[in-house]
């Protein structure tokens, strides 16, 4: 079974009398560990789809079932612990808590899994080495670079050891060179067994991952797998895709 | 979420806009303040008007003055007596819910004269030894009437403060505290000799602004000769004064006295038999100007008026021409006038509160539409409805707390000025109640004033807040 089984979802928003799909009857798989991005320009429903995923927002219609949960059912509650437990988001504006210190903010989601606090202490350090910024804990997030933030998000993504990683233009608003090594931090997490899902509208970005689902229009204009097309690893980066005996069929 | 790091988190947001939030706070502070203030006056003025009222005698003393006979026993009025010893013995002897009977017998426009002074006293009586006690009498110099001073109609007196201060001298007057006891004063032509004076009675603020003026050297500026105002040119202003002064002007006589040698020349046109008419002599006019007694139980007030009222009747042969006096009156103006000083105050300060709350509540709004983006982020990383609005709620009670706590200290600052603005007022007592009311009423007005910023903040949808600039 995937991890994420999304069937004929739609979402439709009503905008002055006028009906707007956003998603348009989208059924797809992901499974668990796959590195995927999920790719369209700016207004096609990539960011909807997305929200939906993530738990952030309920479809108009279709059913998802997340990690055997059929997500429609749930309480807002329910949707809070989902988001709280199994996903972790990376945002293109950071949206680090500009109050808090690197390590609170890496603490925070988990305050809401009620985790004591040395403990959260203890597990929102590692995250932090995971990502290379243990020796910034200190330090509040205006006083770090665009990628030291991204990479504070990403430890906060992952302090509550989520199955899934959506990450939202992750790289849009940093220097290409740092966008490679936060790409390349997303490749490590896959590696790690984590299913990541990078939104973007930038092809260059997509095609470094092994799966591209491409959306147009609130519909999956194409939903390409190297593996299965067999075409090898990404042209841009020499980084060793994941063989085909971990990529479950 | 852990409920202290909720408190954490409502700290820190406080410290990090520490303008924001003390100028929030003031509102609470303010009426916190004015609400502990306003009810220290109160209870100020409330003490005082209790110590007037326990200055003449308290609750317990009861007062029994002729009244004019009912309608239906006018056809019996040549027999009625009045009130004489007959009751106060029967009194005595009858009546056990009561105690401490006492007769008194009063001549009005009576003039003290001593070496060409005069003065004329408010309350010039024949008494008990008992009255002293009744009356909360306490003697400075010398001692109260003896029953041998009654028992042989002595010209003796005992002399409040008031009649030395016009007959001997004030001390404030000649610098210097005068003891009369033993000087022989003329009252009414007679001859008495004093045995006693009074302690100097005064309220609490009295006593104070005396003080006050003896530290200050005297003022050289006043010149001429003394004078008096007009009317009401007392020397106590607050309304409690007048019971002190009344006391200060009492000259107390044996009861035997004041009848031998102030009543001898009074005909008795109602006595049964009197011959005045006739032009014969009766004898002095035996009937008492008030009798006194104290209800051993306030509780039992009303079984003591009627077990007395009882005991009148026999020797009063059934016609109603006496009345019950008790302060009970003066107890109920002071509940109803504190109550109602308490209640105006206390609505001013309290909607001087709920505008702190507005105020609150108006920072917590502005607060969450700034932090729309952050209750995002909390949202998507997992908090609940509960968890922002607990949040939210938190940092208002927080403030509203904090604003409670710098209020009670204020208001002790509010009340020394108060004190100092207006000292001719009575002292503001700050009571714990009032504290504790104004504090609890604090934390729920922080309480309402979160809960509506609160429910806009948990509401809020993740992703519009995420989107939100």
């Amino acid at each position: 079974m995937a991890l994420i089984e999304v069937r004929n979802v739609s979402k439709i928003y009503h905008l002055g009398g006028e009906e707007i799909r956003a998603l348009d009857d989208v059924s797809v798989d992901i499974d668990g560990g796959e590195f995927i991005s999920i790719i369209g320009p700016s207004g096609s429903g990539k960011s909807t789809l997305m929200h939906i995923l993530g738990c952030l927002d309920s479809p108009s219609k279709g059913t998802i079932r997340l990690d055997g949960a059929l997500i429609e059912h749930a309480s807002e509650r329910e949707l809070a612990g989902i988001r709280n437990r199994k996903i972790g988001f990376v945002f293109q504006f950071f949206n680090l808590l500009p109050k808090l210190t690197v390590l609170q903010n890496v603490e925070l989601p988990l305050i809401y899994t009620g985790v004591s606090s040395r403990e959260r202490r203890e597990r929102a350090l590692q995250a932090l080495k995971l990502v290379d910024m243990e020796n910034r804990a200190k330090h509040r997030p205006m006083q770090l670079s665009g990628g030291q933030q991204q990479r504070t998000a990403i430890a906060r993504a992952l302090v509550n050891d989520p199955k899934i990683v959506f990450a939202d233009e992750p790289t849009g608003n940093l220097d290409s060179h740092t966008g490679e090594t936060i790409l390349q931090l997303f490749y490590k997490i896959s590696e790690e067994g984590r299913t990541v899902a990078l939104v973007t509208h930038d092809p260059e970005i997509a095609a470094f991952t092994p799966r591209r689902i491409e959306i147009r229009d609130g519909k999956i204009a194409r939903n390409v797998d190297s593996k299965l097309a067999g075409l090898g690893t990404s042209p841009r980066f020499s980084i060793p895709s994941p063989s085909a005996t971990q990529h479950p069929s | 979420m852990n409920f202290l790091i909720t408190i954490n988190v409502g700290l820190k947001e406080i410290w990090a806009n520490k303008f924001r939030s003390v100028l929030t706070m003031l509102g609470i502070i303010l009426g916190v303040g004015s609400l502990v203030a306003q009810s220290a006056l109160v209870k100020g003025l409330e003490n005082g008007m209790k110590e007037a009222l326990i200055a003449v005698g308290g609750l317990e003393k009861v007062y029994v003055t002729p009244q004019a006979i009912p309608v239906w026993q006018r056809h019996r009025k040549d027999q009625a007596v009045g009130n004489t010893m007959n009751d106060i013995y029967a009194l005595q002897h009858s009546a056990p819910l009561v105690h401490l009977v006492t007769p008194e017998m009063q001549t009005r426009e009576v003039t003290v004269t001593r070496a060409g002074k005069a003065f004329n006293p408010w309350h010039f009586v024949g008494t008990w030894p008992d009255a002293l006690e009744l009356n909360k009498h306490v003697i400075e110099h010398g001692r109260m009437v003896s029953d041998v001073d009654e028992k042989e109609a002595r010209s003796v007196c005992v002399i409040g403060t008031g009649t030395r201060d016009a007959l001997f001298g004030s001390p404030e007057g000649i610098g210097r505290e005068i003891n009369p006891v033993g000087e022989f004063i003329n009252i009414n032509h007679q001859r008495f000799r004093i045995i006693g004076m009074f302690q100097h009675y005064e309220s609490e603020l009295d006593r104070k602004a005396r003080a006050l003026a003896q530290e200050s050297a005297p003022e050289p500026g006043k010149v001429g000769p003394t004078r008096k105002r007009g009317f009401g040119s007392g020397k106590s202003k607050s309304g409690g004064g007048l019971s002190f002064e009344w006391k200060n002007n009492t000259i107390y006589i044996p009861l035997n006295t004041m009848w031998l040698k102030f009543r001898a020349g009074v005909a008795v046109p109602l006595l049964p038999g009197a011959g005045a008419a006739a032009g014969l002599d009766s004898g002095p006019d035996p009937r008492l100007s008030t009798v006194y007694f104290k209800v051993k139980d306030l509780s039992q007030m009303n079984d003591a008026l009627q077990q007395a009222r009882n005991v009148m009747m026999h020797t009063h042969k059934g016609i109603d021409d006496f009345a019950f006096n008790t302060e009970e009156n003066q107890s109920e103006n002071i509940a109803v006038a504190t109550r109602n000083a308490r209640l105006s105050g206390g609505i001013i300060a309290a909607i001087s509160l709920l505008v702190g709350g507005v105020g609150i509540m108006n920072i917590m709004l502005a607060s969450i539409t700034e932090r729309v983006r952050e209750i995002g982020v909390r949202k998507a990383v997992g908090a609940t409805f509960m968890d922002i609005f607990i949040q939210i709620l938190v940092e208002s009670v927080v403030i509203a707390i904090i604003g409670g706590v710098a209020g009670l200290l204020a208001s002790q600052g509010l009340v020394k000025l108060l004190t100092l603005i207006s000292p001719a007022d009575y002292t503001p007592v700050i009571t714990v109640d009032a504290m504790l009311l104004a504090f609890g009423f604090s934390v729920v007005v922080g309480v309402l004033a979160g809960i509506f910023p609160g429910l806009k903040a948990a509401r809020l949808h993740p992703i519009q807040a995420l989107r939100y600039d």
